[in-house]
C-alpha cells in the first residue's frame, strides 16, 4: 500500500484553491505517475494528497479568438499527441508528448504534472520554453501568470507556493505563428526512457535568411534552458550550413551539463551542437524553407 | 481510510470499500482474485499489470484504486467470451507470441484497445504502442506480428 495519509477530491478549481489555502501541506496529485512513484520510492512520506483529477475544465485544450492556445493543467499526453489544434499549430509538443513513457504512462501523464514536477529532463518543456508559453497559477487570492522560463528555480524547484496551483498553459500566437519547429528526444532506447538530451528549435524564415531562431534545451542544465547567444547570432544570418554550425556550436555555451551514470558532460555538450543542428534542418523546412543539403 | 466505489468489471457491478492506499492492482489482484492482472515492477516500468480503464490502458500498479470509481474495468478475464478466444487471444496463440505468458494479459489487452480504436497502424507505430510492456523471452517479434494478425483479422470481421 501507498504511504498516503490522507486523500482529498476537489470538484473545482475554487474548491481546490481554498483547501490549499486552509491546509498547505496538501500535495496535489494529477495523473501521479511522478508522485505515486516517489511514494514507492520512500522520497516522500505520509503524504496528504488533493486530488484534482475530477476538474473537468482542467482538461481542456482550445484555441481562442486572438490565436492563443491554451491547454488545460490535466491534459493528458496522449490527449495532446491526438489533438488537432496541436498537430496544425505545434507539432513540436506533438511530438514531445508522443516521445514520453511509453503508452499507458501517455493515457495518465499530464502536462501539469510534468512541469511542476521541475525536472530538466521533462519532455515538454524544452518546447514550452521555445514557444514562450506562460503558466496560469491560482490561489484563494487570485491569479498570476508566470511565463516557463522564470518559473523553474533549480533542480526539482518551481515557483510555486504551498497554496497555489497551475491551471492552464498560455501558448500565444507570437510564439508559434510563422515558424518551424521540431522536437528531438536522445535517449538509448526508443520509448520508456528519461532523455539523455531534449532539443527543441522553432525557426522564422524569411527569403533565405533567418529572421528569428529560438532554442530550448533539456537536461542541458539543472533546469530546462534556452540558447540566447546562439538565437542573437542566428538573427539575419543566410540560411546554410555554416550558420547552422556556428548556431550548434554557440547552443553549447548557454548550457551548463553535467556528468551523470547516462551520459557524460562532454557528450551531452557534444550532443547539443550536433541535435541542434539536425532539429533546425527539419524546422527550416516547416518553416517553407528549402532542405539545406 | 476505507471509501465506497462502485465500477463496472468485466461487464459485471461491483460495490466494493477499498482503502485510498491501495492501487487498483492490490484491488483487483489480491483482494478480488483476477490474478490475469500481473505485478511486474510496481512502478509502471513493465506493463504487466495493464487492465482497460473506459477503454484505455493503464498501468494499474500506478493507478489508485479510488479512481475507479464510476469507471468501467477490463482484464484479461472478461476477453474471451462463453469460453471463445478473442481473434486477438487466437492471434496470439497462433503466432506463438506467449512463452511463459507473464506479459500476455498486458499485451492483450493492449492489442483489444488497438484493435477498438478503429485506427489502422504502420509497423512502426504498432511497436511504439507495444512499447510499455516488457517480454523477457520471445524476443516481440512473434508478439509484434500477432498484433498485426489481430488488427488484419479485426478488420476483416468489422468488413462482414
Ligand atoms: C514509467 C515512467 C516513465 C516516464 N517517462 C517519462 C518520460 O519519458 N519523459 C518525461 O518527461 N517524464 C516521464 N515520466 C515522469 C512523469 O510521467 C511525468 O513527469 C508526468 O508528466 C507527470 O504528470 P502526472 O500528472 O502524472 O503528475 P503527478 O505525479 O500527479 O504530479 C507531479 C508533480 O506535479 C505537481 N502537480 C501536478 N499537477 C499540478 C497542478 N495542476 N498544479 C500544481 N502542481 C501540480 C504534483 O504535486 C507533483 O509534485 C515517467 C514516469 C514513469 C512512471
Ligand atoms: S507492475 Fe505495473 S507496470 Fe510493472
Ligand atoms: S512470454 Fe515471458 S515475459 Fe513475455
Amino acid at each position: 500500500m501507498y504511504d498516503i495519509q490522507g486523500y482529498i477530491e476537489a470538484e473545482s478549481v475554487s474548491d481546490a484553491v481554498a483547501l490549499l489555502a486552509s491546509n498547505p501541506r496538501l500535495k496535489i496529485i494529477a495523473g501521479g505517475t511522478d508522485v505515486l512513484i516517489k511514494l514507492r520510492h520512500g522520497q516522500m512520506e505520509g503524504a496528504e494528497l488533493l486530488s484534482i483529477r475530477k476538474i473537468k475544465e482542467l482538461e481542456r485544450i482550445e484555441q481562442l479568438a486572438d490565436g492563443t492556445i491554451v491547454i488545460g493543467a490535466l491534459a493528458t499526453f496522449a490527449q495532446i499527441f491526438h489533438e488537432p489544434i496541436i498537430h496544425n499549430n505545434i507539432p513540436a509538443l506533438a511530438e514531445a508528448a508522443v516521445s514520453m513513457g511509453g503508452p499507458q504512462i501517455r493515457n495518465v501523464a499530464t502536462i501539469g504534472g510534468n512541469i511542476c514536477n521541475g525536472a530538466t529532463s521533462a519532455d515538454s518543456a524544452s518546447t514550452l520554453f521555445a514557444l514562450d508559453a506562460r503558466l496560469r497559477l491560482r490561489s484563494s487570492a487570485g491569479e498570476r501568470v508566470v511565463p516557463v522560463q522564470e518559473f523553474y528555480l533549480g533542480p526539482g524547484k518551481v515557483d510555486l507556493k504551498p497554496d497555489e496551483m497551475l491551471s492552464e498553459f498560455l501558448i500565444s500566437p507570437a510564439g508559434f505563428r510563422g515558424f518551424g519547429g521540431h522536437y528531438i528526444k536522445f535517449a538509448m532506447r526508443k520509448a520508456m526512457d528519461i532523455a539523455t538530451l531534449g532539443v527543441s528549435v522553432m525557426c522564422k524564415i524569411s527569403g533565405d535568411v533567418f529572421r528569428e531562431v529560438k532554442i530550448g534545451l533539456g537536461v542541458a542544465g539543472p533546469t530546462p534552458l534556452r540558447c540566447v547567444e546562439a538565437e542573437e547570432f542566428a538573427k539575419g544570418k543566410a540560411i546554410y550550413a555554416e550558420t547552422l554550425a556556428g548556431i550548434g556550436r554557440l547552443a553549447v555555451k548557454s548550457t551548463n551539463a553535467r556528468t551523470s551514470w547516462r551520459a557524460s558532460r562532454e557528450y551531452r555538450e557534444h550532443l547539443v551542437e550536433e541535435l541542434t543542428q539536425r532539429a533546425l534542418h527539419v524546422a527550416i523546412v516547416r518553416a517553407g524553407g528549402a532542405e539545406i543539403g | 481510510m476505507a471509501k465506497k466505489i462502485s465500477f463496472t468489471l468485466n461487464g459485471k457491478a461491483v460495490n466494493f470499500e477499498v482503502d485510498v492506499r491501495e492501487s487498483l492492482l492490490d484491488v483487483l489482484r489480491y483482494r478480488l482474485g483476477y490474478t490475469g492482472v500481473k505485478k511486474g515492477c510496481g512502478v509502471g516500468e513493465c506493463g504487466a499489470c495493464t487492465v482497460l480503464v473506459d477503454g484505455m490502458t493503464v498501468d494499474s500498479c500506478i493507478y489508485l484504486a479510488v479512481w475507479a470509481d464510476g469507471r468501467e474495468i477490463r482484464t484479461i478475464e472478461g476477453i474471451a467470451q462463453d469460453g471463445e478466444l478473442s481473434v486477438v487471444q487466437q492471434a496470439f496463440v497462433e503466432e506463438g507470441a506467449v512463452q511463459c505468458g507473464f506479459c500476455t494479459p498486458g499485451l492483450v489487452l493492449t492489442t483489444t484497445a488497438l484493435l477498438e480504436s478503429g485506427r489502422e497502424y504502420t509497423r512502426e507505430e504498432l511497436k511504439r504502442e507495444l512499447s510499455g510492456h516488457f517480454c523477457r523471452c520471445t524476443g516481440y517479434k512473434n508478439i509484434l506480428k500477432a498484433a498485426e494478425k489481430s488488427l488484419e483479422a479485426g478488420k476483416r470481421q468489422c468488413e462482414e
